[in-house]
C-alpha cells in the first residue's frame, strides 16, 4: 500500500489560550522549504531546541519562540516534521500559520497528522481505533465549527458566490459542449461583467472575514449591576485603560461600552451595561434595555455589586440571563470594609478594583472559563482558517479567469473557473460534474 | 448441437460496440466469432446519420490512436465534415462529419470479413453457458451451441426492446428489427440488476418533398478535417451540406394538441430519457417560452433519398407527427417514410462491472455499449475496444487494461459508469472530464497508440507513422530550445508588441499568447521549422499549455495515489469504525474499487476517506499477521 503523501500539511497544535505557548507544527515534504523561510537561516540540527525568530514572508519578525526539527521518518508521522513554539496567542499564532500555508502547505483535516502516523506505520494496530473516534469525533466537532463560523451572513454570501459560479460555468460549459444548439450565451463583455462582479464580492468577504475575525473570536462577557458600583471601573481595571467614564454619579454610563481584552493571549470581549434600575430618563432606559439584550448572548456574566450593601436581593441574577452559563457574583471595594478579598464561595468573589485586590482571582476564574471552551475555539479557528485559504484560492483563480476573458480563450476560462469552484468546494461541498450538467439542461434547451 | 471449432472470444452483436470489440481481439491474435442476427445490418447506424462532435470526436480519434475502425470509417463514409469549437482552444477542438449510412455497412463489413483470426456468424443468441461464476459459451436460437472462455455482450437497444409511437406500441430491436427476448429474459435470471432506458428517433422524410430553396445551407469546412491519425481528405468521398429550418408556433401548438396521445406525457413509458436529447414534445413542454426550435436537415446518404431531420425526435402519434413536420419551413409537402419512435429497452447497471468491463459476478462476461446505459456511437466503439482487448488479455493470461480518467475519455466514461451508474443514457460532455485539457482530440495517439501497441492493436504501419511524429516533434522542441532570441530585434518586437526584455529561447517564446508556430518560423533566426501540420500543432499546443498542463499533473499525482490504493471486494462497510451510516450506505450500494473511486461518490467526505485507509491499513496489517 502507498502512503507517500504529496502534500505538506500545517496546523496548531495546541488549543488556544492554555498557558503561553502555542504549537504549530507541520509535516510533509515541503516542511525544510518552508521553516527556512520562517527562520531566515538554514534548517536547526535535528531534535534540538533552538531559540530563533519566526518570520512573515517580508521579513517581519513575528515572535521569538523555540523551533524543533524531526527529520523524516523520525518523526511523529514519519514524514518532514518541525514544530515551532510561540508565545503569542491565537492572533499570533493565527499569523504564522497563514504565513506557512501562503508558502505552499494546507491546512490539516481533524485528525491527519494521525492519520499520517499511523499509515507511516508510526502508530501500533491498537491505536489505530483512537484514530478513527478522533478523525470522526473532531471531523464532526469542526463541522459544527465550521457551521457555526459560516451562519448568518458569511454563509450567505458564500452559498451567492457559489451560486453565481455555477451560472457562470453553465453558460461557459453549455457553449463549449453544445456549440451547434441556438442557446443564447452570455456575450464576452457579459462574462467579464460577471467575473468582476465576482472578484469584487469575494475581495469583500475577505476583508469582512478579516476585520470580523478578532470580533468573532473569544467569550463574550456582561458585566451587570445597580448603578455605581464600580461596573465602568472594573472595565478599564481589565482593560487597563480609561474607556468608560468613570465617576461617582450613578447613571454615568447610559449605552452599553465594549472592550475587547487579551487574557493570556484569548481575546475577551467585555460589555459594560448601563446600571439596571427604574428610571424615567428616556436614554438611561434604552441603554438598560440594551444591557438585557447583551445578556442574553452573554457566554458569563459578573453581576457586581457594592460589598457595603448587605440587601440579598442585590445579588439576584437578572430573569434574562440563560441559566446554564457561567456567572460570578463580585462583591466590589472591600476596600471600605473590614472584609479580605477572595472566594466566599465558587461564585462569589470579594474584590477591591481600586486597589486591585483580588483581581488575579477574578482572571483565574475567566481563564478557567475560557478553557471549557478551547476545544471547541480550536476547532473554529482551524474551520475559518481553511474557509480564507479557500477563499483566497478561489480569488487567485477569478483572476485568472478574468485574463482568459479578456484573451477569449474559452477553454481555459472554464478551466480556471472550475478550480475556482473547486476551491469553494472547501467550504460548501463540491459542486460535481453532473450538478453542472444538470444545471445545463435545467436552463437551456438542448438536444438535436 | 455443439459447434466443432473452439473460440476464445464470442461477441454477441455487430453494432459499434461489437464491431470493434471483434476487431480488437482478433488484431491481437486470438480466436473471435462475431454473432449477429442479421450479417446484412452489421454496422448499422441506427439513429442519426453522423459521427463525432465534442467529446464523441475526442472518442473516435482514442479509437482509432488504439488502431480501431471507427475513425477510417468515417474517413471513408463521411459526406459533411466540420471541425466544431474551432476558436475556442484546442481541448475542446472536435471533429464531426455526416455519414452515407449504406458506405458505412458497407465499410464495417469488408473490413470484418477481411480480418484475420475473426469469423462471422448469422445467427441470433438466446442463452449463456454458465458454470458455477464462469461463462463458458452461448447457445443460439436453433440450440447451437458455441464455446469459449470469454463473451462480450454489446447488443444495444435489443434487449426486451419496446417501441412507441402514440399509445402503439410493440416488441421491436429497432425500426424493422426484431428484439431479442430470449436473451433478455434468460439474462433477468442471471444474478445482474436490469432497468429500462428510453431513447428516440425523429421521422425520416422523403428529400423530393422538401424545398431545399427556402432552406439555409450548411456546409461542411475547407479544408475538409480528417478522423483517422492515417487519413486523409482524399479519402472522402463526395461531399455534400447540411440544412437548417425551424419549428415554429404553429408546430408548437399541434404538439401541445397532441400531449394526450402521447406515451411519454400519459405515463405509458417507463424508461427515462436523456435530459440533452429530449423529444420535440419535451422541448416544447420544458421551454415553454421559446417559440422556435433549431432543426438540422441532415443526409442519410449520397444515393438515399431520405432524410434525417435532427432535432423532432418524437413518439407522438403518426397523425400528429405528420402535422408537426409539415408546418415547417421548406416541409409543407414533406412525406414521412418512416415514423419517428420512442424505444424503451433494458440495460444492466454498469456498477456491477469492473473497469475492465467485466461483469463482477460472472467472470469471463464482458458488457459494451447500449446495454451498459450509454449512448451513441463513439461512446459503444469505444467500450467495444476496451471490452474485447480485455477479453482477449484474459485469454492470453494477462492483467486487463484500465485507463485512467486522466489518459482517455474512455477512461472517464468507465469510471463515471461502473463508479456512479447513470439513470439516463449516458453521453460524453468534455465537463464530464476534470482533465480535459490534456484530453485532446490531437493528442489521443501521444496518450494511447504506444499502450494499444503494447497490447497488441496497433500494427506496424501505424506504429512506424507515429514514432516518426514523435521523433519529429521532440527534434523540433530540442531546436527551438537551443534557439536564443535576443532583445533589440525589431521584427520579433513588432510580433509582441514590445521587445523583449531578455535573451529568451525560441520555445519558450512560443508559451506566449502573442505568437503562434507559424509566425516564430517566420523569423530568420528560428527558420525553416516544420512543415507537417501535425507535428507544427504538437509543438505548438504543448508549449502554450505547459502551465496548465504541469498545473494538472500535480493535481493528478495526488489523485493517483488514491486511484492506486484498491479497496477489496465485497468489504464490509458496516465495520469501518466511524463512517456515518449515509456514507456506508453509499459505500455498500457502489462497492468502489479504489480509494479514488470512492472519493468520487457523492457525499463520501474527506474524513470518509481518512477512515477508509485507517481501516484499510489495519486489514492490510491483519492480513499479514495471518500470514
Amino acid at each position: 500500500m502507498q502512503t507517500s503523501n504529496p502534500e505538506t500539511i500545517a496546523a496548531l497544535a495546541t488549543p488556544p489560550g492554555r498557558g503561553g505557548i502555542g504549537v504549530i507544527r507541520i509535516s510533509g515534504s515541503m516542511t525544510p522549504i518552508i521553516t527556512q523561510h520562517i527562520l531566515q537561516t538554514g534548517l536547526p540540527h535535528p531534535r534540538q531546541a533552538h531559540l530563533q525568530h519566526f518570520h512573515s514572508r517580508d521579513g517581519e519578525v513575528l515572535d521569538q519562540g523555540i523551533v524543533l526539527y524531526f527529520p523524516a521518518p523520525h518523526s511523529f508521522t514519519g514524514e518532514e516534521v518541525v514544530e515551532f513554539q510561540g508565545h503569542g496567542g491565537p492572533v499570533v499564532m493565527d499569523r504564522l500559520l497563514q504565513v506557512i500555508l501562503s508558502l505552499g502547505a494546507r491546512a490539516a483535516r481533524p485528525g491527519e497528522f494521525s492519520e499520517r502516523a499511523f499509515l507511516n506505520g508510526k502508530i501500533d494496530l491498537v491505536q489505530a481505533e483512537a484514530i478513527a473516534d478522533l478523525i470522526d469525533s473532531s471531523s464532526e466537532q469542526a463541522a459544527r465549527s465550521a457551521m457555526r463560523s459560516l451562519q448568518g451572513e458569511f454563509s450567505q454570501k458564500i452559498h451567492a458566490l457559489v451560486e453565481q459560479l455555477t451560472r457562470l460555468r453553465s453558460y461557459i460549459e453549455a457553449g463549449i459542449d453544445f456549440p451547434d444548439e441556438e442557446i443564447d450565451l452570455l456575450a464576452d463583455g457579459q462574462v467579464i461583467k460577471t467575473l468582476e462582479h465576482l472578484q469584487h464580492q469575494i475581495e469583500t468577504i475577505l476583508a469582512q472575514a478579516q476585520q470580523g475575525y478578532l470580533l468573532r473570536e473569544g467569550m463574550q462577557i456582561v458585566i451587570i449591576g445597580q448603578p455605581n458600583v464600580g461596573k465602568s471601573s472594573l472595565l478599564n481595571c481589565l482593560a487597563q485603560r480609561d474607556t468608560a467614564i468613570v465617576t461617582d454619579i450613578p447613571g454615568t454610563t447610559r449605552d452599553i461600552i465594549r472592550e475587547s481584552i487579551h487574557l493570556d493571549g484569548m481575546p475577551l470581549h467585555i460589555t459594560d451595561t448601563a446600571g439596571l434600575r427604574d428610571t424615567d430618563d428616556p436614554v438611561e432606559q434604552e441603554g438598560i434595555r440594551r444591557a438585557r439584550q447583551a445578556l442574553q448572548t452573554a457566554d458569563a456574566v459578573l453581576l457586581l455589586v457594592d460589598d457595603r450593601d448587605t440587601e440579598a436581593s442585590k445579588t439576584e441574577l437578572p430573569v434574562e440571563m440563560p441559566l446554564q452559563n457561567p456567572y460570578l457574583v463580585l462583591r466590589n471595594k472591600c476596600d471600605l470594609t473590614p472584609q479580605t478579598a477572595g472566594f466566599m464561595e465558587p461564585h462569589t468573589l470579594r474584590l477591591s478594583v481600586k486597589t486591585g485586590e483580588g483581581i488575579d482571582d477574578l482572571k483565574d476564574w475567566l481563564k478557567q472559563c475560557m478553557g471549557l471552551q478551547t476545544q471547541a475555539e480550536t476547532g473554529a479557528l482551524m474551520a475559518r482558517r481553511r474557509h480564507l485559504e479557500a477563499l483566497r484560492h478561489a480569488r487567485l483563480a477569478v483572476e485568472n479567469s478574468l485574463e482568459q476573458a479578456r484573451a477569449s480563450y474559452s477553454e481555459l476560462l472554464a478551466e480556471e473557473l472550475r478550480q475556482a469552484q473547486k476551491a469553494l468546494g472547501e467550504i460548501t461541498g463540491e459542486v460535481s460534474s453532473d450538478d453542472l450538467l444538470g444545471k445545463i439542461f435545467s436552463e437551456f434547451c438542448i438536444g438535436k | 448441437m455443439q459447434f466443432p471449432d473452439k473460440f476464445d472470444v464470442i461477441v454477441i452483436g455487430g453494432g459499434h460496440a461489437g464491431t470493434e470489440a471483434a476487431l480488437a481481439a482478433a488484431r491481437m491474435g486470438v480466436r473471435t466469432l462475431l454473432l449477429t442476427h442479421n450479417i446484412e445490418t452489421l454496422g448499422q447506424m441506427s439513429c442519426n446519420p453522423a459521427i463525432g462532435g465534442i467529446g464523441k470526436g475526442h472518442l473516435v480519434r482514442e479509437v482509432d490512436a488504439l488502431g480501431g475502425m471507427m475513425g477510417h470509417a468515417a474517413d471513408h463514409c463521411g459526406i459533411q465534415f466540420r471541425t466544431l469549437n474551432s476558436r475556442k482552444g484546442p481541448a475542446v477542438r472536435a471533429t464531426r462529419a455526416q455519414i452515407d449510412r449504406s458506405l458505412y455497412k458497407l465499410y464495417t463489413r469488408n473490413v470484418l470479413e477481411h480480418q484475420p483470426h475473426l469469423w462471422l456468424f448469422q445467427q441470433a443468441v438466446d442463452d449463456l453457458l454458465v458454470e458455477g461464476e464462469r461463462v463458458t459459451g452461448v447457445v443460439t436460437q436453433m440450440g447451437l451451441e458455441f464455446s469459449a472462455p470469454t463473451v462480450v455482450l454489446t447488443v444495444g437497444t435489443f434487449l426486451g426492446g419496446k417501441i412507441h409511437i402514440g399509445l402503439k406500441n410493440y416488441s421491436g430491436g429497432r425500426a424493422g428489427d426484431p428484439p431479442s427476448i430470449a436473451l433478455a429474459q434468460r439474462l433477468r435470471e442471471l444474478p445482474l440488476s436490469v432497468d429500462r432506458l428510453k431513447t428516440g428517433t425523429p421521422p425520416r422524410i422523403d428529400k423530393r418533398s422538401i424545398d431545399f430553396s427556402v432552406l439555409e445551407e450548411q456546409p461542411g469546412d475547407t479544408p475538409s478535417p480528417v478522423f483517422s491519425y492515417l487519413g486523409n481528405a482524399a479519402q472522402h468521398p463526395q461531399q455534400m451540406p447540411c440544412h437548417i429550418t425551424h419549428t415554429n408556433v404553429q408546430t408548437h401548438d399541434i404538439i401541445k394538441a397532441g400531449l394526450d396521445r402521447s406515451p411519454l406525457f400519459t405515463g405509458v413509458i417507463d424508461g427515462v430519457g436523456p435530459r440533452y436529447c429530449p423529444s420535440i414534445e419535451d422541448k416544447v413542454v420544458r421551454f415553454a417560452d421559446k417559440d422556435s426550435h433549431q432543426i438540422f436537415v441532415e443526409p442519410e446518404g449520397l444515393n438515399s433519398q431520405e432524410i434525417y431531420p435532427n432535432g423532432i425526435s418524437t413518439s407522438l402519434p403518426f397523425d400528429v407527427q405528420m402535422q408537426l413536420v409539415r408546418s415547417m419551413r421548406g416541409f409543407k409537402n414533406a412525406f414521412i417514410t418512416r415514423p419517428g419512435y420512442a424505444i424503451e429497452y433494458d440495460f444492466f447497471d454498469p456498477r456491477e462491472l469492473e473497469n475492465s468491463l467485466q461483469n463482477k459476478h460472472l467472470k469471463g462476461l464482458f458488457f459494451a455499449g447500449q446495454i451498459n446505459g450509454t449512448t451513441g456511437y463513439e461512446e459503444a466503439a469505444a467500450q467495444g475496444l476496451l471490452a474485447g482487448a480485455n477479453a482477449a488479455l484474459q485469454v492470453q493470461g494477462k492483467a486487463p487494461w484500465t485507463p485512467r480518467r486522466d489518459e482517455a475519455y474512455l477512461g472517464v466514461l468507465v469510471d463515471d459508469l461502473i463508479t456512479l451508474g447513470t439513470n439516463e443514457p449516458y453521453r460524453m460532455f468534455t465537463s464530464r472530464a476534470e482533465y480535459r485539457l490534456m484530453l485532446r482530440e490531437d493528442n489521443a495517439d501521444a496518450r494511447l497508440t504506444a499502450k494499444g501497441r503494447e497490447l497488441g492493436l496497433v500494427d506496424d504501419e501505424r506504429w512506424a507513422r507515429f514514432e516518426t511524429k514523435r521523433e519529429a516533434v521532440e527534434q523540433e522542441q530540442q531546436r527551438l530550445r537551443g534557439l536564443i532570441l535576443r532583445p533589440g530585434d525589431a521584427v520579433l518586437s513588432a510580433l509582441l508588441g514590445q521587445d523583449l526584455r531578455r535573451e529568451t529561447h525560441a520555445l519558450d517564446l512560443l508559451r506566449r499568447p502573442e505568437i503562434n508556430y507559424a509566425q516564430l518560423r517566420e523569423l530568420p533566426q528560428v527558420a525553416p521549422g516544420v512543415d507537417d501540420p501535425q507535428v507544427a500543432e504538437q509543438v505548438e499546443i504543448q508549449a502554450k499549455y505547459s502551465g496548465y498542463i504541469e498545473r494538472q499533473a500535480v493535481e493528478i499525482a495526488r489523485q493517483q495515489r488514491y486511484e492506486d490504493t484498491h479497496l477489496p471486494d465485497n468489504m464490509d462497510y458496516a465495520q469501518v469504525r466511524g463512517l456515518s451510516a449515509e456514507v456506508t450506505q453509499k459505500l455498500l450500494k457502489h462497492q468502489p474499487a479504489s480509494i479514488g473511486q470512492a472519493s468520487r461518490i457523492s457525499g463520501v467526505t474527506p474524513a470518509a476517506i481518512s477512515l477508509l485507509l485507517v481501516h484499510l491499513r489495519k486489514y492490510h496489517e491483519l492480513h499479514q499477521q495471518r500470514a
